[in-house]
């Protein structure tokens, strides 16, 4: 049983940095997603965790143990890996053997032919057998144990990828990317069962992905990551609905979610694309702002106006339950995005102008540097305000 | 890949060139083997054939196995090849690991070195390690005849370029799994490269089984002697022109050679084009 505790993690390769200041706490059996474009550091992150790779600052501890130096298989932590890495040249049953011979048998009882006869190597063989098979049992391998990995199908080296982590009953499970390389019904099917063992093994799982459908159905909570930063770290519902930024904003939801350069009028008012949107009243006048609307936040009207866009039909997605509208909407760069509900696809075809409206409680507003505006926030209001002083 | 056959003149062309040079290289070969079962009077007739009329096999290679210490020649040919082999793998994969695996500063100028080592003919170093052999006092002995050997440029650069291909992640494994860098070298890396092992070792037999310059340097005890060696000695000293047990012997000495290659052949292939190709 163990919590992290990961302070100011530095790391750069050369003079590239990779990870700049990440702080995070991820408590006892918590299931913690990191989640980001490849190349955001979060691998590089994982690595770290496990010893594979030294943090250029900052400092890991696992459970109450600060663990900055400790070898990999000191640690206590567990990986699977994107690649599964098993080893080919040995049987499942000797790869899921690997880590519990290399922890209970002496050197001298590991060695091929004269460790049998060591004194105790057969009752802990015995022991470890029994293990091996519980645990390929339970993953639905067991009949699998005497192939070499290179007979078995991607599905089943994932599994036994997971089980040589699983059958040493380490406190930590670490995960990189571990379905990415499953097709996308396995995917969906292995991500169940990775969420299953999580709820019944009851450690701590840490998860790294690209895919923000993995990060969203697995997690307890998810930590954004991008270029090197942590952005936000949250609940998944919290996440989506409720982003720190503009950029966790984009990069979570599919569709994207529509972003609309705006300016704010007296009033309370912020002006974009040939129309009006009510916003917070305290944000001063003149200021630039990005508002962010959910392609389902949008609801047909039968007329433009206040709080509503307009534009033309540019394309129609049938999703079946679903129709994603792509609109032209003068005065943005970008086609804006509504999903609509497939009954109304009669009305939608291709060059009709449609009027889509918004409540003013699901705009997302952004300040000008991508940090999230929030209603009644003064904090951050006053600060728009101090910045329009100075300008 | 599927086989492409050819208009008819262009495959006669390509068969004629592989023919010829196939057997430009087998006739001497054959030609050995023809000797070693003719009798003294045939061999030196002036008409010419493969297969004897008088068929002499026995004798000559009785006359080869008896009349030189061939046998122990070959005991010392299998003695010191094994050892070199051995000692060339234990001492090559961890550099090898090294240089592939490991990040530390120098590595690319070491394996720089590597490479110029690999440029450079034995022969050159034969003076330098002559004298260096003297001194440590190992000259005509096993170990004069083995030591030169054990630090094997090829064999670094073979093994590297192969371990390079084996994802990082399994050698992450290997670590969280609690072995130690020597474990993951002869647990793990040397197991999955079997192919380019096999592939070296077939290159190292061959070169040192049929070395001769540097054992006529090293060792002048007979008994110490490697086979083409020890036949070379043998042909000065007891054949004169007696030919036929002379190629008997020299059959014998490449058989075990032949052999091998035939029956590890798939490997060897696969091991030097696998690295390249995966």
């Amino acid at each position: 049983m163990a919590a992290i505790t990961i302070e100011k993690i530095e790391k750069s390769f050369g003079a590239t940095p990779v990870l700049r200041d990440v702080s995070l706490k991820i408590a006892d059996g918590e299931f913690l997603t990191l989640l980001g474009p490849s190349g955001c550091g979060k691998s590089t992150l994982l690595r770290i965790l496990a010893g594979l790779e030294v943090q250029t600052g900052g400092s890991v501890a696992i459970g109450e143990r600060v663990v900055d130096g400790v070898r990999p298989n000191w640690r206590d932590v567990a990986m699977v890996f994107q690649s599964y890495a098993l080893y080919p040249h040995m049987t499942v049953q000797e790869n899921m053997a690997v880590p519990l011979r290399m922890r209970r048998l002496s050197a001298w009882q590991r060695l091929p032919l004269v460790g049998r006869f060591r004194p105790g190597t057969k009752a802990v063989a015995a022991e470890i057998e029994t293990e091996v098979m519980r645990t390929a049992k339970a993953l639905g391998i067991g009949h699998l144990l005497a192939r070499k990995p290179g007979q078995l199908s991607g599905g089943q080296r994932q599994r036994v990828a997971v089980g040589r982590a699983m059958v040493r009953q380490p406190a930590v499970f670490l995960m990189d990317e571990p379905l990415s390389n499953l097709d996308a019904k396995l995917r969906v099917q292995m991500r169940a069962e990775i969420k299953e063992l999580h709820d019944r093994l009851g450690v701590t799982f840490v998860y790294v992905t690209h895919d923000q459908s993995e990060a969203m159905t697995m997690s307890d909570r998810v930590a954004v990551m991008l270029d090197g930063e942590l952005l936000q770290v949250a609940a998944p519902q919290e996440i989506y609905a409720n982003p720190d930024d503009l950029r966790v904003a984009e990069f979570i939801g599919s569709p994207k979610i529509n972003k609309l350069q705006a300016r704010v009028r007296d009033g309370g008012l912020a002006e974009t694309a040939g129309t009006s949107f009510t916003i917070p009243a305290d944000i001063a006048l003149g200021t630039d702002v990005a508002l962010g609307i959910r392609p389902e936040a949008f609801h047909l009207v039968e007329a433009g106006g206040h709080n509503i866009l307009t534009g033309a039909v540019r394309l129609v997605e049938h999703m079946g339950s679903d129709l994603y509208v792509h609109l032209d909407v003068p005065g943005t760069h970008h086609p804006v995005i509504a999903r609509l509900l497939a009954e109304r696809a009669p009305q939608i075809t291709f060059g009709r102008t449609l009027h889509l409206g918004v409540k003013p409680e699901r705009l997302l507003l952004f300040a000008g540097d991508g940090r999230r505006l929030r209603p009644h926030d003064h904090k951050s209001a006053s600060l728009v305000k101090m910045k329009e002083r100075v300008q | 890949m599927r086989a492409q056959r050819l208009a008819p003149p262009s495959a006669i062309v390509r068969h004629a060139v592989l023919l010829i040079s196939g057997a430009l290289i087998l006739i001497p070969f054959v030609w050995m083997v023809s000797l070693s079962i003719k009798s003294p009077g045939e061999i030196f007739r002036a008409s010419f054939s493969f297969w004897p009329e008088q068929f002499y096999g026995i004798e000559n290679y009785t006359e080869a196995l008896t009349s030189s210490p061939l046998p122990r020649y070959m005991l010392n040919g299998v003695v010191v090849c094994a050892a070199i082999l051995a000692l060339q793998i234990v001492i090559c994969a961890p550099a090898a690991y090294a240089l592939a695996k490991l990040d530390f500063p120098g590595r690319n100028l070491l394996f720089a070195l590597v490479l110029i080592a690999l440029l450079l003919p034995h022969e050159m170093l034969a003076l330098p390690l002559f004298i260096l052999g003297a001194k440590l006092g190992i000259l005509n002995s096993y170990a004069g005849l083995v030591f030169p050997y054990v630090v094997s440029p090829l064999g670094i650069f073979l093994f590297r370029q192969f371990f390079k291909t084996i994802p990082d992640d399994v050698v992450h494994a290997a670590r969280l799994d609690g072995f130690s860098e020597l474990g993951i070298v002869s647990r793990i890396m040397v197991p999955m490269a079997l192919p380019a092992i096999i592939a070296f070792g077939i290159f190292s037999v061959v070169s040192h089984w049929n070395s001769l310059f540097w054992p006529l340097i090293a060792v002048r005890d007979q008994n110490l002697m490697p086979p083409p060696l020890g036949i070379m000695v043998f042909k000065n000293e007891e054949a004169g022109n007696d030919y036929g047990p002379l190629m008997a012997a020299s059959t014998l000495v490449v058989l075990p050679l032949i052999i091998a290659f035939l029956s590890a052949q798939r490997w060897f292939v696969e091991g030097l084009t696998g690295g390249a190709v995966k």
